[in-house]
């Protein structure tokens, strides 16, 4: 499937299948196409080629002729909550309106849905008093009661402090489990992905970058993109010198790093490690332990404080980022110009392949020199 | 008929005809508007143009026009319009009418396209979609039909074209005042402009508190995420 606008391609993907029942995150950063994704399947929009098919057969999108049978067994709730002028029971009742549900069933259908998101008290509300959590929860509510197959989700938290943004993905996720809906849920957030979807699927530019089970993303990323926007933020090139028995060594700028990995020697490789999965440690510790895999000493370079976490990066001599408390930050006695060890398993390691044909393809735009 | 008599038949017939014609615009006009901002098809342009630049069309050449149209010697004279109070109003109408589908086609273009969009996700057609755009801008549409009839009421050349001004059977209270001022009964023709200004005063001050209305509503965009 294709979408263009204006002669430029904005998402370019070859299949894509949401199966029934399961929620299915679609994670990306701003501009890479999710949100026109979710627009195609919808069939609010038409695509520039290819096909969409429900249930196995093909239906039409676009606002002029989309078929409006099977849009109907579908709905979608937008980042703001758009809720129309009026009261909140005209707005929960609106799909089942268009649908000429009678006015009694609509009623009381409304009134069943505000009471099942806890919102029963607001039923005669004007919309323009609530609050934006509120407000969010109505145009869920609003979206769920037409009892859809398919609800999309386009970044419907991201506008809401945090202690709401958690109670409203809970209550959104034991909704689609216990009425089987499928869903798909965009964001740009890896832990809300993580929290919302059965399977991830990560954009980039228009196109699917990888797709699949949240531990895979987080632990199996194959490209750079991906690790990066799984939240690994340290990455080093390096290339293998020595692989046995599923352990691999690699030699990095200024190191080297064993991983567990089949790929023989020679290849290059980038490698991610997540900043949780490093530990700091006194200096002492590594130097007592002279054998021990991955422990490297290094000067502190920056430490940043977030809240209960700190942010700590390391010099050894290649940058090695970590993530610890806060609590022992203090602890640790941690301060920039310190020396500390740094110590991650080998199992930790991404080990990603290079992509030499990315690299081909640049030295051939170049031509002969 | 008495001068007292005269004035208030003047003053119903402004009401009636410029509040029928300003309604009748309103059925037009609104969907008219609400075609040209919701929906894309040939000619929409060349259409909204048209628009545009009837909204400031000269009233006292389309009364000219629509005379010669329906005047007893025109192609539809054998209809019999010429001089009633039915054709003052289809005048007005036809001015009324752009001004109206102007406004509409604004104030739709600043409802938050996404709101239609959220309403046909949720099961609406075009139609049901737009209708929601309508509500949202509702302030728009009163806004758009009261600046219809301002027009209309106040207007002159018109009127007296293809309605004649007879005395007592079409005379309107601004061909009433042109007429006696000319006879130069000045205190009952600047009684009359009184009458008119004050007509004026009054709609400029309902569309004021609408507006004013309208800013109390912006404490919902916040949650509505909707600017209207």
């Amino acid at each position: 499937m294709r979408k263009d606008y204006g002669g430029r391609t904005v998402l370019d993907i070859e299949r894509l299948e949401v199966r029934s029942g399961e929620t299915l995150a679609v994670l990306g950063p701003s501009g890479c196409g999710k949100s026109v994704l979710l627009r195609l399947l919808n069939l609010l929009e038409s695509p520039t080629a290819g096909t969409i098919l429900f249930h196995g057969e093909p239906v039409r999108g676009g606002p002029g002729n989309r078929s409006l049978d099977v849009s109907r067994r579908m709905a979608m709730v937008f980042q703001d909550p758009l809720l129309f002028r009026g009261s909140v029971e005209d707005n929960v009742g609106y799909g089942l309106k268009v649908r000429k549900v009678p006015v009694a069933e609509r009623v009381q259908r409304a009134r069943d849905m505000l009471d099942a998101v806890g919102l029963g008290d607001l039923l005669s509300q004007n919309v323009s008093t609530l609050s934006g959590g509120e407000a969010q929860r109505i145009a869920v509510a609003r979206a769920l009661v037409i009892k859809p197959e398919v609800l999309m989700l386009d970044e419907p938290f991201a506008n809401l402090d945090p202690p709401t943004r958690h109670l409203l993905q809970e209550d959104t996720r034991s909704i689609l489990r216990e009425q089987g809906i499928s869903a798909i849920f965009v964001t740009h957030d890896q832990e809300e992905a993580a929290r919302m979807g059965d399977r991830i699927l990560v954009m980039d530019n228009g196109k699917i970058a990888q797709e699949g089970l949240a531990r895979e993303m987080f632990h199996e990323p194959e490209t750079e993109f991906v690790a990066r926007f799984m939240g690994v933020e340290n990455i080093l090139r390096g290339e293998i010198r020595e692989s046995s028995e599923g352990i691999a060594r690699v030699a990095v700028d200024g190191g080297s790093i064993e991983v567990t990995t089949d790929r023989e020697a020679g290849r290059s490789v980038t490698l991610g490690i997540r900043p949780e999965d490093v530990t700091l440690v006194p200096v002492a510790d590594i130097e007592s332990r002279a054998s021990s895999r991955n422990s490297f000493i290094g000067t502190v370079t920056a430490i940043e404080m977030r809240g209960p976490i700190a942010r700590v990066t390391l010099a050894c001599p290649f940058e090695l980022v970590a993530i610890i408390t806060w609590r022992s930050a203090v602890e640790l006695d941690i301060e920039t110009g310190a020396r500390f060890g740094a110590r991650f398993k080998a199992v930790a390691v991404v080990v990603i392949d290079d992509d030499t044909r990315l690299v081909r393809d640049i030295n051939e735009a170049e031509g002969p020199k | 008929m008495s001068t007292a008599s005269q004035f208030f038949h003047a003053l119903w017939l402004s009401l009636a005809v410029s509040g029928s014609a300003a309604l009748i615009s309103a059925v037009i006009g609104i969907p008219l508007g609400a075609l040209l901002s919701e929906f894309e098809f040939p000619g929409r342009k060349t259409i909204l143009t048209i628009v545009h630049a009837f909204m400031g069309l000269p009233p006292v050449v389309v009364g000219l026009y629509t005379f010669l149209v329906i005047m007893r010697t025109g192609p539809l004279g054998s209809i019999g319009l010429e001089y009633t109070v039915t054709v003052m109003v289809i005048v007005q109408v036809i001015l009324a009418t752009p001004i109206v589908a102007g406004f509409t086609h604004a104030s739709l273009s600043e409802v938050d396209s996404r709101l239609a969009m959220q309403a046909m996700s949720l099961g609406a057609t075009r139609i049901q979609a737009t209708i929601v755009k309508i509500r949202q801008a509702r302030e728009g549409m009163v806004a758009s039909v009261i600046a219809g009839f301002g027009r209309v009421i106040a207007e002159v050349g018109a009127v007296s074209i293809v309605g004649g001004a007879i005395t007592g059977k079409t005379d309107t209270i601004t061909t009433l005042i042109v007429k006696q001022t000319r006879l130069g009964v000045y205190t009952s023709a600047a009684l009359l402009g009184l009458v008119l200004i004050a007509i004026s005063i009054l709609v400029n001050v309902f569309l004021t508190r609408l507006q004013a209305g309208k800013g109390a509503s912006e404490i919902g965009k916040r949650v509505t995420g909707y600017s209207d």
